[in-house]
């Protein structure tokens, strides 16, 4: 069915659009010297951060974490590499000897790397990992002068990460 | 010092005004004869006919070759290729610009008056505005007003075919 | 011959004073005044719009031994912004018309800097007028060479070989077209009251009759006030037409249509970088700075202020053991200072409507040209006229 936008009749003073521009230019000038006394909104970053008011769920850089053994969570199992948007996390797994405490786990990331220029801090890696190994925290200022830089390696990411106590754990002495 | 510049601007108008026919870029010869028309508006500067050579940019430059370029540019011309010569056109040309030449010269040699450049032209008012409105509204009124007719018509004209649905 | 009376011979005088002159304007006053547009631009804008504005680049004093950068407001903003533009690359696509690409950029800013030649910007100064080229034509030498600086747009516009770049070249020629006229049909009524063309004598009829925009000179001027209120009546039309058209001129918002950047990208800019670039910004805000220079002296009295004498005055607030030649002095630099402090309040005006007034449609825009205001001032040169009729 056709629909019929009916136009508003204006009257002169609207058809003059002077009285409009007049009032917007009375609108701007309000809000010119509203800034111009330094009370506008924006907040001067690097000086002044918004970290505190970081939401928990704030996805920020992927990191590894530990628990509360020292044990690295991750098995290796490459999910995360699999299901990565852009292609930014490079696993090279290895088998934990047999001398290890650990040994049960049978694989740990020799290596693990994430691209910090290709990540998009999508949070799928997070969501993806069977052994919550893998999570996204606050750093959201990942600089750096070269391309090297930006590669996280796993000595980074740990450190990164540290120690996330408190999740389900699925290796003890006992399993 | 003035006839150095008459010289100067005078080959500027004939320089670009030869461009104007021979450049085979149609953009390039509406360009030339805006150059021309400075040159010939520089020229009537030189004269210290201020009025007349400012209303030459205003007009001519300014207002119709920018119309001109409008088209140029909305009909999309490409630019022409160089023809090869074409010996009875360019015969023709060659004869029209003797005979324009012939007649020239007959008429400027027809009287020894003529050949020597008019004493400046005097006026009683200080501002060439001024004596151009005079001469206008004194000795030439009655082919002002003709020609202010005529332009109304042309308006009204332009006026009524664009509002009317042409049936 | 020594030297001194050589350049005091009149015609010498006039050659090198007219260069000082020009030099001034060109060094300093347009191009400090561009710079000092593009900050105001910018600092405007974001306090409009409640946000802070460029505040970081100030003088790096910590270079030089220092303790502490001084980030002044972010002046030095006036001086990156250059710099940046001059360090790009001056990128040339591939299918550009070279020679046309070349010289667009230099067409659109010579004709603003050749407006300003016949905008008196200051009384006199040791008896030299301050006006570049004082002709009788005035006004009209403004119109013609500003409705050159088309050029520069429509073959940008072409040039380019891009079809952005063309229609905002095809529009700013209809634009120019649709306004050029009322333009110049808006001041005529200003000739016909003044009686003049030329802009000093403009100017000097404002000083004593009071500025056209609202001319209730106090004490001088022979009219009576019934006479002036009826001379205001056809100004303020002629102003409002003169101003609205001279944004459609200068292409600011809400009549940037040939360079809308949310329909045509940058329109005819668009293939233009680095140098090309920052040419035509520098003739858009020559071109604001020229606009506001003719408004203020056809408008707003020139580098008159009330009850400030001008360069040929004798009078330093009763003082009577000076030189003679102060009160001159003094006086031709206020009057100087008077003019470009009213200009720049009106590079505010137009920096201010450009960030209220949305853009016109171009139909819009076409309609008000030639429908309104082309008739209200034909209708308001009749008004004057017969105000005139009336009044003598
Ligand atoms: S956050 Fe997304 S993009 Fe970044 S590493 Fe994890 S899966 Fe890849
Ligand atoms: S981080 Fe998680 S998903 Fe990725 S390899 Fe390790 S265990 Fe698997």
């Amino acid at each position: 069915m056709a629909f019929v936008v009916q136009r508003p009749k204006l009257n002169l003073a609207e058809k003059l659009y002077l009285p409009a521009v007049l009032g917007g230019l009375l609108l701007t000038i309000r809000h010119f010297f509203k800034g111009a006394a330094g009370r506008n909104v924006t907040m001067q970053y690097p000086e002044v951060k918004w970290d505190d008011h970081l939401p928990e769920w704030y996805r920020g850089a992927p990191t590894l974490v530990a628990d509360e053994w020292g044990r690295e969570r991750c098995v290796s199992c490459q999910l995360c590499e699999f299901i990565c948007p852009p292609r930014a996390i490079t696993i090279t797994p290895e088998e934990i000897p047999n001398s290890d405490p650990w040994a049960k786990v049978e694989k740990r990331p020799k290596e693990f790397e994430i691209d910090m220029i290709r990540c998009i801090y999508c949070g799928l890696c997070e969501e993806v990992c069977p052994e919550q190994a893998i999570y996204l925290r606050k750093d959201y200022s990942i600089t750096g002068y070269t391309r090297a830089e930006m590669k996280h390696d796993k000595a980074k990411l740990y450190e990164l990460g540290g120690v996330k106590a408190g999740v389900v754990n699925k290796w003890n002495e006992k399993k | 010092m003035s006839l150095f510049l008459f010289w100067v601007f005078a080959a500027m108008m004939l320089a670009f005004g030869a461009g104007v026919v021979l450049l085979r870029n149609p953009v390039s010869s509406a360009m030339c004869l805006v150059m021309s028309f400075l040159g010939l508006a520089s020229l009537f500067f030189t004269l210290d006919a201020y009025f007349i050579g400012i209303i030459q940019i205003l007009v001519y430059a300014g207002a119709v070759m920018v119309l001109f370029l409008f088209i140029i540019m909305l009909l999309d011309l490409k630019a022409e290729r160089a023809r090869k010569f074409n010996i009875p056109a360019m015969a023709g040309g060659i004869a029209v610009l003797a005979g324009f030449v012939g007649i020239l010269y007959k008429v400027l040699a027809s009287n020894a008056e003529y050949l020597h450049a008019k004493p400046a032209f005097t006026v009683p008012f200080t501002s060439d505005v001024k004596a151009v409105g005079a001469a206008l509204f004194t000795q030439f009124n009655l082919p002002f007003q003709i020609i202010g007719v005529l332009l109304l018509v042309a308006t009204i004209g332009v006026v009524v075919l664009s509002k009317k649905e042409l049936k | 011959m020594d030297i001194s009376s050589f350049l005091f011979q009149p015609s010498v005088f006039l050659i090198w004073t007219s260069l000082v002159k020009t030099l001034f304007i060109l060094f300093g006053a347009i191009l400090p005044l561009v710079s000092l547009a593009v900050f105001a631009e910018r600092k405007v804008s974001a306090f409009i719009q409640d946000r802070v504005g460029p505040n970081r680049v100030g003088a790096p004093t910590s270079l030089v031994g220092f303790k502490k950068d001084y980030s002044l407001w972010g002046l030095g903003q006036m001086v990156a912004d250059p710099i940046k533009l001059l360090l790009k690359e001056n990128f040339i696509p591939k299918s550009v018309n070279k020679f046309y690409y070349y010289i667009a950029p230099k067409l659109t800013m010579i004709p603003p800097l050749l407006v300003l030649a016949v905008i008196p910007f200051g009384s006199s100064f040791l008896g030299v007028p301050m006006v570049i080229a004082n002709v009788d034509i005035g006004i009209l030498f403004v119109f013609a060479v500003s409705s050159l600086g088309v050029y520069g747009i429509v073959l940008a516009g072409w040039a380019s070989n891009s079809k952005y770049p063309f229609l905002g070249g095809i529009r700013s020629s209809s634009q120019m077209i649709s306004y050029e006229l009322a333009l110049g049909l808006s001041v005529v009524p200003i000739f016909l009251i003044c009686g003049t063309l030329n802009l000093s004598q403009i100017v000097d009829w404002q000083v004593k009759n009071g500025w056209l925009i609202a001319p209730f000179a106090v004490g001088g001027g022979s009219l009576s006030l019934v006479q002036r209120v009826l001379l205001w009546i056809p100004m303020v039309i002629s102003f409002v037409i003169f101003l609205v058209s001279m944004f459609a001129e200068t292409n600011r918002t809400p009549f940037d249509l040939p360079e809308a950047e949310q329909e045509l990208i940058g329109g005819y800019h668009t293939e233009y970088s680095s140098m090309g670039f920052a040419l035509f910004f520098l003739g858009e805000y020559a071109a604001m700075i020229a606009g506001s220079g003719v408004i203020v002296t056809l408008f707003f009295g020139g580098w008159s202020l009330p009850f400030i004498p001008d360069g040929s005055s004798h009078w330093l607030f009763g003082l009577t053991n000076i030189p003679d030649w102060l009160p001159g002095v003094v006086w031709g630099f206020v009057n100087i200072n008077v003019f470009f402090a009213k200009v720049s309040l009106f590079i505010f005006f137009f920096i201010w409507v450009r960030w209220t007034v949305p853009r016109f449609r171009y139909d819009q825009l076409m309609k008000l040209g030639w429908i309104y205001f082309f008739e209200i001032a034909l209708a308001n040169i009749f008004l004057a006229a017969l105000v005139l009729v009336y009044i003598k």
